[in-house]
């Protein structure tokens, strides 16, 4: 592992920094220009020993440059780093790690066919005579387990592990190289709110312990639970820092994007009696002829101009769910009617032929093709729709037009349409996704994590334009991990657990508590 | 077209000439280290390739390879690598050799009958591959690999078994140049250019209508649109209701069609029946053709035309007593050369193309 450059003093020293308010990191005046933009400028930052410190700012204020600079993946232009009291100059990331600094990053970069173990010592491996020593390992590995208070196996294969867990291997694997300053980015993007506040329980007996964590997110609530302070970045430089008992949460995104919110108002428009989707005892099978279904027994049905949120801990179901009722999957049993027409057997061409929109769960995977155009990705499930067609070709011209509505009308921050899918930021690649969802003004629609890793200002826009989709009749079926947005915007709350739906509540008796326990498992009785 | 997008272009372009560049100077280094003056050697076939005849051998050369690049490309452009051109070419040249022979029509629809045949012969064989790959999984590249060596097989048994044609010469003895029964007259293609310095068929303008509606098809229809959205991304394609298997099918199954006619110039224009060993590697060249062109039939027209004038000029190496190999080490080092090449313009471009449209955006370049 090599160390930072000549004289930099890049090693950890946190005993010998002792003053009255010891300092972890401290980032002045930093500057971070790529050619044509300033990314990062007047930055400046005071984190404090043992204290969780917060992060927040929209997606594209330059949260993640900042994180990269300190985290030695690139070097300022100017201004200075010093860490545990020591100006430092990282000049890569291994130099960071050498310093006490580890960062674990929003995707989990972990080899499922590896054991916890295996993967917390990759590439760093304690070796006795030219093997390795897992017994060295193993001792090390419990230590660090120990200090974010984990019981999990070392032996066990990640691949078999929920994705609360992976990312608790995540933190004990920068915790085994020596990390004292952990930079955890957008942390609880992937996680359920049980999950969400054992997070918090690790990182605070992390900090109690001495170590000191930088917490990068904009979920607002959790910052304000969790922070001891509180950084707010906008274009590219710091705003403020603030206590959390200074501010609310109102406060908070305002200051984030510098304009007042909409407020989520309650609906103006009734439901309405046509059933547009409806679904009767729906059953996927099992992969591989597994006993279990994945989706098992399900059904509801959803009237124009409504809303239906599906609450539920990633993996049970939902993803199947959308998949059987877009065509994609076929159904073990059950009937999927779509606006009175059964369309159980139909394939997924003939199922979008019937007006249904579907916003997927990874818009990268499902959702978009990076290298194209932004106008081919608009036309991307609508290209036999017939004013898209000119006899066999497509109609290009109309094509780019309707691409510029969408970009107009959803507010997609790009110069054209004809830059490549992946030059967007990812609440603009959504922003498209669902004008291009929305564009055709589809029967129904299925809208899966909406806003899933979008800025506030996105995720405004994203709200409003399903609202106005449901208010002109489209049914929406939501699935969502972000709870203020299923509340914000569902009419009922289906929580589906282990392919079941095992409750339908009202916005009313969906608290945050109710909902945790029925998305994992809990049977309680609910009015 | 704007900007950007020619720029892009003009990058790209830049960059392919570049490497096409390094690989002629690696190409001079091993000329150097065999006693050659690679300068002396490189000014000689750029004279000789220049005149005439040399000229109509390029864009006769060229013509085949067109059309085995555009069919390599057609997969390609959705992750389909059709390595079996070779063999699909083989099989459609042998039942078009023999169905051509069998039967007797005017001129323009006798040659219309040929390639019909050879079109269907080349997609059922690449077919076999595709219904390989939608029923049971199997890997085109594996698939195709064999089936190139079965179709060797194939054609030599079927020719030798059933379609060997003993033709007697003057004397009354059979000829030592053992063939299928030779074509009708009706069946050959004309010649569009015929003179002193040499000739030329019909066969060149073909492959190059064929680039054209390859172009528009991949590049204008609404299938083609289909079918690079499955290779940019065939989850988002599936989602967005593309039937994968039926593109791997309709894709599999043109690549084929476009396959057949890789070996009509032969069968055509030169030889007028078949014979096992009869024009034979187009379809690997194709393939080089395709990666030069990066997939497209523009760029493909332009490789194959460089290929095949690479082919025709080598003729004067001979003479200064240089292994003619040295075209073959060339052509291969390009390959490789632009491979190499183009990975890494690429990734420039997309930085700065991501970089450029931040900038935009930053400072209020947007669309409202």
């Amino acid at each position: 592992m090599s160390s930072g450059q000549p004289g930099t003093g890049a090693s950890p020293s946190s005993e010998s920094g002792i003053s009255s308010e010891p300092i972890a990191v401290q980032l002045s005046g930093i500057e971070k220009r790529f050619p044509g933009v300033v990314a990062n400028r007047d930055v400046s930052l005071r984190v404090r020993t043992g204290t969780i410190h917060a992060i927040v700012g929209e997606n594209g204020a330059g949260k993640s440059t900042l994180m990269k600079t300190l985290y030695g993946m690139h070097q300022p232009d100017a201004g200075t780093i010093t860490v545990n009291g020591q100006q430092v100059t990282f000049s890569s990331p291994s130099a960071a790690i050498a310093a006490g600094i580890g960062m674990v990053h929003q995707h989990f970069m972990l080899a499922d066919n590896l054991t916890v173990l295996e993967n917390v010592i990759l590439g760093s491996e304690p070796t006795r005579r030219g093997r390795i020593d897992l017994v060295k390992a193993a001792a090390r590995f419990a230590d660090c387990a120990r200090l974010v208070g984990s019981h999990i196996s070392p032996h066990r294969l990640v691949a078999e592990l929920g994705v609360g867990d992976r990312q608790r291997v995540e933190i004990i694997k920068v915790l085994y190289r020596g990390a004292r300053i952990l930079i955890l980015d957008e942390p609880t993007a992937v996680l359920v709110p049980q999950e969400v506040d054992e997070l918090f329980g690790n990182l605070k007996e992390l900090v109690a312990d001495g170590a000191t964590v930088i917490f990068i997110s904009h979920k607002l609530d959790e910052v304000l639970a969790v922070a001891d302070e509180i950084t707010v970045i906008r274009a590219g430089t710091t705003v403020a820092t603030v206590l959390p008992k200074e501010v609310n949460r109102r406060r908070l995104s305002e200051m984030m994007v510098g304009f007042e919110l909409p407020t989520g108002e309650p609906r103006g428009t009734a439901i309405g009696t046509q059933v547009r989707l409806e679904l009767s005892q729906v059953t996927v099978a099992g992969v591989l002829g597994a006993a279990k279904p994945l989706v098992d027994d399900v059904s509801f049905a959803i009237h124009s101009g409504e809303i239906i949120g599906v609450a539920g801990v990633e993996g049970s179901g939902q993803f199947e769910l959308c998949e059987a009722i877009m065509g994609l999957r076929p159904l073990a049993s059950g009937a999927i009617m779509l606006g009175g027409r059964n369309v159980t057997e139909l394939s997924a061409k003939e199922t979008r032929g019937e007006g249904i929109g579907y916003i997927p769960f990874d818009r990268h995977r499902e959702g978009l093709m990076l290298s194209a155009p932004l106008w081919e990705n608009a036309l991307l499930g609508r290209e036999n729709e017939p004013e898209f067609k000119v006899g066999p070709f497509v109609a290009a011209g109309k094509v780019r037009a309707d691409t510029r509505a969408i970009i107009t009308t959803f507010g997609v921050r790009t110069p054209n349409e004809t830059v490549p899918a992946f030059a967007l930021s990812g609440g603009n690649q959504q922003k498209l996704i669902v004008g291009r969802e929305l564009e055709s003004d589809p029967s129904v629609l299925i809208a899966a994590h909406p806003t899933r890793g979008v800025d506030v200002g996105a995720q405004a826009t994203i709200w409003d334009e399903l609202r106005k989709a449901r208010d002109a009749g489209t049914a929406i079926l939501l699935i969502s991990a972000d709870l203020d947005e299923l509340l914000a915007l569902s009419d009922a709350v289906l929580v589906m657990y282990d392919g079941r739906v095992n409750a339908r509540l009202t916005p009313a008796e969906a608290t945050p508590d109710v909902l945790g326990t029925f998305m994992t498992g809990g049977e309680q009785e609910v009015g | 077209m704007d900007r950007a997008a020619l720029q892009r272009l003009g990058v790209t372009a830049a960059s392919t000439v570049g490497a096409v560049l390094i690989a002629f100077a690696l190409g001079g280094l091993l000329l150097w280290f065999t006693g050659h003056n690679p300068f002396s050697i490189y000014r000689q076939m750029l004279e000789y390739g220049t005149e005439t005849p040399q000229l109509l051998d390029t864009a006769k050369r060229a013509g085949p390879l067109i059309l085995s690049g555009c069919a390599v490309a057609i997969g390609f452009k959705m992750n389909l690598f059709n390595i079996g051109v070779e063999g699909q070419y083989r099989v459609a040249m042998l039942f078009a050799a023999v169905a051509g022979a069998a039967v007797n029509l005017p001129a323009p629809l006798h040659v219309a009958f040929v390639f019909l045949v050879a079109m269907v012969s080349g997609a059922a064989w690449a077919g076999v591959a595709a219904v390989l790959k939608v029923r049971r999984g199997v890997n085109e590249v594996i698939s195709t690999i064999m089936l190139n060596a079965i179709a060797i097989g194939l054609t030599a048994w079927l020719y030798n078994t059933f379609f060997r044609f003993e033709k007697l010469d003057s004397a009354g003895r059979v000829s030592l140049d053992v063939k299928t029964k030779p074509l009708p007259t009706s069946a050959w293609l004309p010649d569009l250019i015929k003179g002193s310095s040499g000739r030329l068929s019909w066969y060149f303008v073909i492959a190059l209508v064929v680039a054209l509606l390859v172009w528009l098809l991949v590049f204008r229809s609404t299938f083609g649109f289909q079918l690079r959205s499955s290779g940019l991304n065939p989850v988002a394609a599936q989602t967005a209701g593309i039937d994968s298997k039926k593109m791997v099918l309709r894709a599999m199954l043109i690549s084929g069609a476009l396959s057949g006619l890789v070996g009509l110039q032969a069968l055509l224009v030169d030889e007028h029946s078949f014979k096992p060993g009869l024009a034979v590697g187009l379809g690997f060249t194709g393939i080089a053709v395709a990666l030069l062109g990066r997939n497209h039939p523009g760029g493909i027209v332009v490789a194959a035309l460089l290929f095949g004038f690479l082919q025709a000029s080598s003729g004067i190496l001979q003479i200064q007593d240089v292994p003619k190999s040295i075209v073959d080490i060339i052509q291969g080092i390009v390959v490789l050369t632009v491979v190499i090449v183009n990975e890494a313009v690429g990734r420039w471009l997309d930085k700065r193309t991501a970089r450029g449209t931040s900038s935009a955006i930053r400072s209020g370049e947007v669309l409202v």
